[in-house]
């Protein structure tokens, strides 16, 4: 769900050789004892994005963000922000302000006071600090509530106010730490979009820590995806869904058919996949790093793999198979077929008529077929 | 309202009795109008008088006061610094062993406290007087203080001090104006025990107070070993009225507290 209106010119630093990154990661490891919470990562981020660290808990993306809060120091490598080294910079020195998971709020302080708290700590001269304040209470629609301690406000509001906190100081990196964790399903959805505006009103850069691929997927011009303290993949969210690099990225982003066997390299980018006696192969894309003959993974999407009645001849791959379970989820449903060797493909159809007739049923024996650019075959 | 059941009732009868018989009897007999304490004569204020001219008294009294408020203040300081590092400090050498040395005190037996304190001022060549009575109440109060601050300090959510951090507070300024007022309860609290534990301490001041500095419970103890005088009686009833109001008042105050935070956090949600 990206805005559906485009800037004019597509935002994309990370593809322009002569802009400098804002922040760079240059071989950082970070140790706790024996347990390796970072392994060696190279990254670099760009003014004005919004950049994702998405993986599962423990992958090291809190850590990493620590250490651009200035909570926690590499243990090898460096980090420098906007060119200089933030080795030993405390962070009260640093133009990066954190909104934390739990909010932090400081209780005892209004809400006025606890956006205004960077600001008096700051060289801003004191007549100019409520004019922010009120500008900040603005953006993000608290100004009825300035007067009130925290424990007095929703947990939306309280969001809001620490997100208001946070930017006061106008940094030059906000830091979010699943910022929207707290919130239940509905008030998350909006608040994500709310995010994006103030973002690009604000011009800040923006990294979010979070465990929800819809949400990076959502807000960020960029996702690293993260796993055992290791940057796996970082691309636009587009590229991370249509292009994974690796089996574990096309599993941890959105829904995935996966058949392993071995691959062929073919002409045009494309390669086949030979995954059971007697089935024909299967014909895809090829990922990076594919080695012929080697072991390799089929991935497709469910949305593209087609269900009918009747075999198709106008595609090259075509498998049989029998409905094993429907999950009717409104919009969507999802048809669960048992194929040749018994392995589940899960192919899925927009419901976008309200009358019609349900075509399959359970055990009906359909024909799932998608085209030769519709998968990829990974190494691996 | 449940009905008590006669096992309930004896129950709470009894220890009711054991605990508060014994007050109940001093505080009548206080109101006593003969020399005698065991004997009623009628009911009189007398004793009471006397006792407001008795200079001895007082100035006991006025010594217990100064030497609580300022050795409570020290303790809370110390305590306060000690809890803080001990619970924030982060794993350093040695660490456990100085948890232990500042709880040690708290089951070192006082007459060893005492005499310990006695021997090193008369080895430092320290004259006892109240200074002395005041650092060795700051000793071993301090440690009721720093283990009622660190509990606090345990339960307490570390990324508002990291937000000050953050927000461009040295770590001294975050203690200051975020940790310390979230603490402060927890440090009043620690002050008032201290206070209290100095005000009934009888005998580590008695190692410590030399002849220049009594205090109350010195006093009291003396007087009393050549007889209980109704004085006594009607001194001891006003500390049990001191200390009964400001138990009462304490809990009315945070009890107000907790329904107000919960009818605004109420309201919060509904306005959401």
């Amino acid at each position: 769900m990206k805005p559906a209106v485009k800037p004019a010119a597509v935002f994309a630093p990370w593809e322009d050789e002569n802009e400098t990154p804002l922040i760079r990661f240059d071989g950082v490891t970070k140790r706790f004892g024996d347990f390796t919470a970072i392994d060696n990562v190279d990254l670099s981020i760009h003014r004005k994005e919004f950049y994702a660290l998405l993986g599962p808990s423990g992958c090291g993306k809190t850590t990493l963000m620590r250490m651009l809060a200035g909570f926690e120091a590499p243990s090898e490598g460096t980090i420098t922000i906007g060119g200089q080294d933030m080795k030993g910079i405390p962070p009260n020195r640093r133009e990066v302000n954190m909104m934390f998971q739990s909010y932090a709020l400081f209780p005892h302080l209004s809400v006025w006071d606890n956006i205004a708290f960077g600001l008096r700590r700051s060289d801003m001269p004191k007549d100019q600090i409520g004019e922010r304040v009120k500008e900040m209470l603005r953006l993000t629609r608290l100004e009825q509530f300035a007067r009130r301690k925290p424990h007095q406000i929703s947990g939306g509001q309280r969001q809001r106010v620490a997100l208001a906190r946070a930017l006061a100081k106008a940094p030059k990196l906000l830091l979010l730490d699943e910022p929207l964790g707290a919130l239940d399903a509905k008030l998350r959805q909006d608040t994500q979009f709310e995010l994006m505006d103030i973002q690009e009103k604000t011009e800040t850069t923006f990294v979010i820590v979070t465990h929800d691929q819809e949400e990076a997927m959502t807000v960020a011009s960029r996702v690293a995806v993260m796993d055992n303290g290791k940057v796996i993949q970082v691309d636009t969210p587009p590229r991370i869904y249509e292009n994974p690099k690796s089996v574990y990225v096309a599993d941890f982003i959105g829904d995935v058919n996966l058949i392993e066997g071995r691959a062929t390299l073919k002409d045009a980018g494309l390669a086949s996949l030979t995954w059971a006696e007697g089935a024909p192969e299967i014909i895809a894309t090829a990922g990076e790093g594919l080695v012929n003959g080697a072991k390799a993974t089929f991935a497709v999407r469910p949305e593209k793999v087609a269900i009918s009645a009747e075999r198709p001849d106008d595609r090259n791959n075509v498998v049989h198979g029998r409905i094993h379970d429907i999950a009717y989820l409104g919009n969507l449903s999802t048809y669960h077929v048992e194929i040749a060797g018994g392995q589940i493909i899960k192919a899925q159809t927009a419901n976008n008529r309200r009358l019609s007739r349900r075509s399959f049923t359970w055990e009906d024996e359909v024909w799932l077929s998608w085209t030769d650019t519709a998968g990829l075959v990974l190494a691996g | 309202m449940r009905r008590f059941s006669w096992f309930n009732a004896t129950a709470l009868t009894l220890g009711f009795a054991f605990l508060y018989v014994p007050m109940l009897i001093l505080i009548v007999y206080s109101f006593n109008e003969s020399r005698l304490v065991t004997v009623w004569a009628g009911f009189s204020t007398r004793w009471y008088g006397e006792l407001f001219q008795d200079q001895a008294f007082l100035d006991a009294a006025w010594v217990t006061l100064r030497v609580a408020f300022v050795s409570s203040t020290l303790a809370t300081v110390l305590g306060t610094m000690a809890a803080y590092v001990l619970v924030r400090g982060g794993k350093f050498l040695g660490r456990t062993l100085f948890s232990g040395m500042i709880y040690a005190p708290l089951v070192m037996p006082e007459v060893i406290t005492g005499l310990s304190l006695l021997l090193l001022f008369i080895s430092i060549g320290l004259d006892r007087g109240i200074f002395t009575i005041i650092l060795a109440h700051t000793t071993f109060s301090m440690c009721y203080v720093s283990v009622v601050v660190s509990s606090r300090l345990v339960g307490f959510d570390r990324s508002v001090e990291e937000a000050a951090l953050d927000l461009g507070c040295t770590p001294f300024d975050a203690f200051r104006s975020v940790t310390l007022p979230l603490i402060a309860p927890a440090v009043i609290a620690g002050w008032l025990l201290a206070f209290t534990l100095s005000l009934d301490d009888l005998v580590i001041a008695s190692f410590t107070a030399g002849p220049s500095a009594t205090t109350l419970p010195i006093k009291i103890f003396s007087s009393v070993r050549l007889g209980v005088s109704p004085e006594i009686n009607a001194l001891s009833t006003i500390l049990i009225l001191l200390v009964t109001i400001g138990v009462i008042s304490a809990s009315l105050v945070s009890k107000r507290r907790i329904v107000q935070q919960k009818r605004d956090e109420q309201m919060a949600e509904q306005a959401a």
